[in-house]
């Protein structure tokens, strides 16, 4: 049987051919070499694979340590790292605890004066940002303001602007362009809601893109990149100068519903990996890739674990046997549900031979026997 | 208004919260209150605790007022002459002691000479700051901090002589050892607690040996053992009740006679004295009688007593599985209700063996690898034999070099007959140690020449020797070995029991069973699950397990009166868990086919 090789390493040994001069003669020696090796490697059929990734990436899982090395004084964004993120990706959390971003500039922004610019574009600016004093009327019922213009100015806002920009709940707003102050009116008499206006007005966004807290720009080798506190792919391709082809996000559903399943795959096997190699933990990819293919080949992204894979098995034996014990055999005594016992799970359970490794063949044929004389 | 607790309790408020206490200390150092009270004041929480409950852990310090210690060089002297009494000092408010509530209000100095007008208290010593056991360490300062957690840890769980009294005492399980030592590197409160010994100083030679010393272990002089070294004893009191029943029936300690429920044969009792107790000094074995007993069967009023039946069964008392001894004392007492109550203590020589655990006061312990005779260790010049050869790849990663230290120190000492002084904070300096074995004529480092036991030759390196005190701890193999070829198993699941005292198996779990899966390895899977395999006979028509008549030899559903039936193996696990599903009102159908 002739194997052939992955696309990868016949272009690697086509490059090691090439670099190294090697005489025709040997290079069909060494082809059927390479060959033999990658023979080897492959695993063999009914191999439970599934047990080993589970096992690979489990072991150096359990070195993951619950604290998280915070390096103080670095530029860049504290992000969860460690077991907890771990998990976060794992149960397939719709977002994670701290959403981070990392936007790549196209080479004709490449200049720190753009950079930043494009950076305080994106960042979300909220009332409370540009405000240098509030007062609270107690007897008219207003919040005054008053804003810091070289600030309003840093973020290119304009008074004249302001008053169409600004929708307070329960308040009127009212922008004074001569003194440059602020007014807003609580619309019912009710000076209990005073407060609240106050709190909703101060944290009312004015400029950038809602949910970036924070906006860090750095050098990641020669390009700039900017790093953030908060996601929002949607809105960050849209902005002017953004490498939409290269800027990603840590928040996988986000990736999932801008860029599809495809890319949420990707996008798992980057964030399991990074934080695996963070901690100083090499797995080998594949593991990760198989627990990606599992967690997404159904179209959308589903969790491992009671709501995810390990729920929706077809053995009843293999659910029950997992979590929600009582809850599994019901719903299938209800619906009169059969349980062929293909699985491994539930062969070891009535001690029969599981149907993996050596105990996936059976004898077929039927010896026929010696007809009696 | 600070409210004011008592004992946890709100009995009041205060406006002058601060005064009061100031006022109530006053008052204690005064000696008008008892030195037992205790009073802090919370400024945060606005609260005053007054304390006077047993079980608060509370120590001495020296009260300073304006910088000054009260306790004076003149009353040092006095002290020191015995002139006064400790009693004296703390009526005369120059020592006393603060609970854990109270230290909150202080600022403690430790040293005399760093005192300022905020201190209110001083140290007795500096070793002070350390809990008891902590104290004991020599050379605590040099060593990293989680070693000397260690050591105090461990210096609790050493065999010595805990309480004087052990012959007198009858508790559960204790350990004695013999002939114990003081240690040659003592500190201040090792000096307080030499009644409670708990260890042997060791010669100790820092190598490695044939591989038997690796990953902690310590090799051992097998001679010094036989001399005597780390001998104690373990002993364990077992207690039997005569209990009498309601219905005016009672126990019976006596020797059962056969034909009794649960009689263990003739042989079993053969020891026993007649009135069913067995004496002194008789030697007992695992699982051996100690004393006969027969108590009526339970559940059996008088009305249902039949005649011509022994209504009578076995209760003996028997030594524990896996446990063997000497009886050393019996007693035999009463209950405050009147019910006969026999105590018997079984004592038991326990001489060390490979797997016991050893170690040093500096949180270096280690189990017995190998054990060779004196004339194998290797020597020194002077003939001198080590007892315990140590590793030395135990101390670059733990960095326990007060356990170095300590070996110089005992060194020193044993050559000139003195006892070092390693307290923490106020010890013998290395510079010290050094000089001295200079003077007596050693090198200074504590290295020497050693011989190999068995050839005789020259080891080609120096190596460390000197002496360390060692503990022995309460962790010994005969407590724990534990084997299982075949035994009991539990009743509901038919599965092995589990742990050691149930001579139960050691389970494969679930990580262990995965791994097997991994291999692939299908058939040892089974094979290694077997433990409850049953063959049950499954009714071909409705799939319920079925009945099967060992008088008739024949099977038979029960539900369909038929007799068509198929026998499946399967665990029996199984079998109960299709048992519970049926109790739930579940109908598990069994579909079998023919393979």
């Amino acid at each position: 049987m002739t194997i052939k090789l992955p696309e990868k390493i016949e272009k690697e040994v086509k490059k090691y051919f090439e670099d190294e001069k090697i005489p025709e003669k040997e290079r069909k020696q060494i082809e059927e070499k390479v060959i033999k090796l990658y023979k080897e490697y492959k695993y063999s059929p009914e191999e439970p694979v599934g047990v080993i990734t589970a096992q690979s990436l489990s072991e150096p899982a359990t070195q993951l340590t619950m604290r998280t090395y915070h390096f103080a004084g670095t530029a860049g964004i504290q992000v969860t790292l460690g077991l907890p993120r771990m998990i976060e990706i794992f149960d397939a959390r719709k977002s994670p605890t701290t959403p981070s971003m990392m936007i790549y500039i196209l080479q004709e922004f490449q200049d720190i004066e753009k950079v930043k610019k494009i950076a305080e574009q994106i960042k979300e600016v909220k009332v409370k940002d540009v405000v240098k004093t509030t007062t609270v009327d107690m007897t008219d019922l207003w919040v005054k303001c008053k804003p810091d213009m070289s600030k309003l100015k840093r973020y290119g806002i304009e008074m004249k602007t302001l008053k169409k920009k600004l929708k307070v709940r329960d308040g009127l707003v009212d922008v004074d362009e001569e003194e440059n102050v602020i007014i807003v009116k609580l619309k019912k008499k009710d000076i209990a809601g005073l407060y609240k206006l106050k709190y909703n007005f101060l944290e009312t966004h004015i400029a950038g893109i809602k949910g970036i807290t924070q906006v860090i720009v750095l050098k990641e080798g020669d390009e700039w990149v900017i790093n953030t506190l908060g996601s929002n792919l949607k809105k960050v391709f849209n902005v002017e100068g953004v490498d939409t082809t290269k800027t990603f996000s840590n928040d996988i559903f986000e990736i999932y519903s801008v860029l599809g399943i495809e890319a949420a795959r990707n996008s798992i096997i980057n964030e399991a990996r990074y934080t695996m190699e963070e901690q100083g933990l090499g797995v080998d990819v594949r593991y990760v890739m198989i627990l990606a293919d599992l967690m997404t080949f159904e179209g959308d992204i589903r969790a491992i674990g009671r709501y995810g894979i390990s729920g929706q098995k077809s053995s009843i034996l293999v659910r029950a046997s997992f979590e929600e014990t009582k809850k599994h055999f019901i719903a299938a005594s209800i619906s009169g549900e059969s349980d062929g016992l293909r699985g491994t799970v539930e062969n070891i359970m009535m001690n029969q031979v599981a149907p993996i490794g050596t105990g996936s063949f059976e004898l077929i044929g039927r010896i026929p026997e010696k007809k009696k004389k | 208004m600070a409210d004011i607790y008592f004992n946890g309790k709100w009995i009041g408020h205060t406006s002058k919260p601060a005064e009061m206490a100031a006022n109530i200390r006053k008052k204690r150092r005064q000696n008008s209150l008892l030195s037992q009270v205790n009073i802090s004041y919370f400024p945060l929480h606005d609260e005053i605790r007054i304390n006077t409950e047993h079980g608060r852990a509370r120590r001495p310090l020296i009260i300073v007022e304006n910088k000054k210690p009260k306790l004076t060089p003149v009353l040092l002297d006095k002290l020191k002459r015995e002139k006064i009494t400790w009693n004296y000092l703390i009526e005369n408010g120059i020592i006393e002691y603060l609970d854990a509530d109270e230290e909150e209000n202080t600022f403690i100095a430790i040293n005399e000479n760093e005192l300022t007008n905020k201190h209110t208290h001083l140290e007795i010593d500096p070793i002070g700051i350390l809990g008891v056991p902590t104290t004991l360490i020599p050379y605590p300062e040099f060593s990293r901090g989680d070693r000397i957690n260690f050591g105090a840890k461990m210096i609790g769980q050493s065999v010595g002589i805990p309480a004087t009294n052990f012959t007198l005492r009858t508790d559960t399980k204790f350990n004695i050892l013999v002939y114990p030592q003081v240690p040659l590197v003592n500190t201040i409160t090792s000096d307080i607690l030499r009644r409670f010994p708990s260890g042997h100083n060791l010669v100790i030679a820092v190598m490695c040996h044939e591989g038997y010393n690796v990953n902690d272990a310590i090799v051992l002089n097998k001679s010094s053992i036989e001399r005597g070294l780390f001998r104690s004893f373990y002993f364990r009191t077992y207690d039997a009740m005569k209990k009498r029943y309601w219905g005016g029936q009672e126990d019976d300690i006596c020797v059962p006679q056969p034909g009794i429920m649960g009689h263990r044969g003739e042989d079993a009792y053969k020891d026993l004295d007649e009135d069913g107790i067995l004496n002194p000094e008789s030697k007992v074995e695992s699982d051996s009688i100690l004393i006969g007993r027969t108590s009526p069967l339970r559940f059996l009023t008088s009305e249902e007593f039949i005649a011509d039946i022994e209504n009578i069964r076995e209760t003996s008392l028997s030594v524990r599985h896996g446990e063997r001894g000497i009886v050393d004392t019996v007693l035999i007492t009463e209950t405050p209700d009147a019910n006969q109550l026999i105590k018997m203590k079984i004592r038991d020589q326990r001489i060390p063996e490979i797997g016991d655990k050893f170690a040093s006061r500096h949180g270096q312990k280690g189990i017995v690898g190998l054990m060779i005779p004196h004339e194998d260790m290797p020597f020194t010049r002077e003939g001198v034999v080590p007892d315990i050869i140590f590793n030395p790849h135990a101390i670059p990663s733990r960095m326990t070099v007060g356990h170095l230290l300590e070996i110089i120190g005992g060194k020193l000492g044993a050559y000139s007959g003195e006892h070092i002084n390693a307290s923490a904070f106020n010890y013998t300096s290395e510079e010290e140690i050094r000089k001295s074995m200079k003077s007596l004529g050693f090198r200074n480092d504590g290295k020497q020449v050693l011989y190999n036991g068995k050839s005789g030759e020259i080891l080609k390196v120096l190596i460390f020797t000197g002496i360390s005190y060692y503990l022995r701890l309460d962790h010994m193999v005969t407590d724990k070995i534990h084997v299982r070829g075949r035994g009991p198993v539990t009743l509901l699941t038919k599965q092995p029991t589990e742990g050691r005292a149930k001579r139960g198996g050691l389970r494969l779990g679930e990580m262990e069973q995965q791994c097997l899966i991994g291999h692939g390895a299908a058939l040892t899977l089974k094979e290694r699950f077997d433990s409850d395999k049953v063959d049950i006979p499954i009714c071909k028509g409705c799939g319920f397990v079925a009945t099967f008549d060992v008088i008739k030899n024949k099977s038979y559903c029960s539900l369909c009166k038929k007799s068509d039936v198929a026998w499946v193996e399967t665990s029996y696990a199984f079998k109960l868990t299709l048992d519970e599903l049926k109790s739930l009102g579940i109908y598990p159908k069994i579909k079998t086919e023919e393979l």
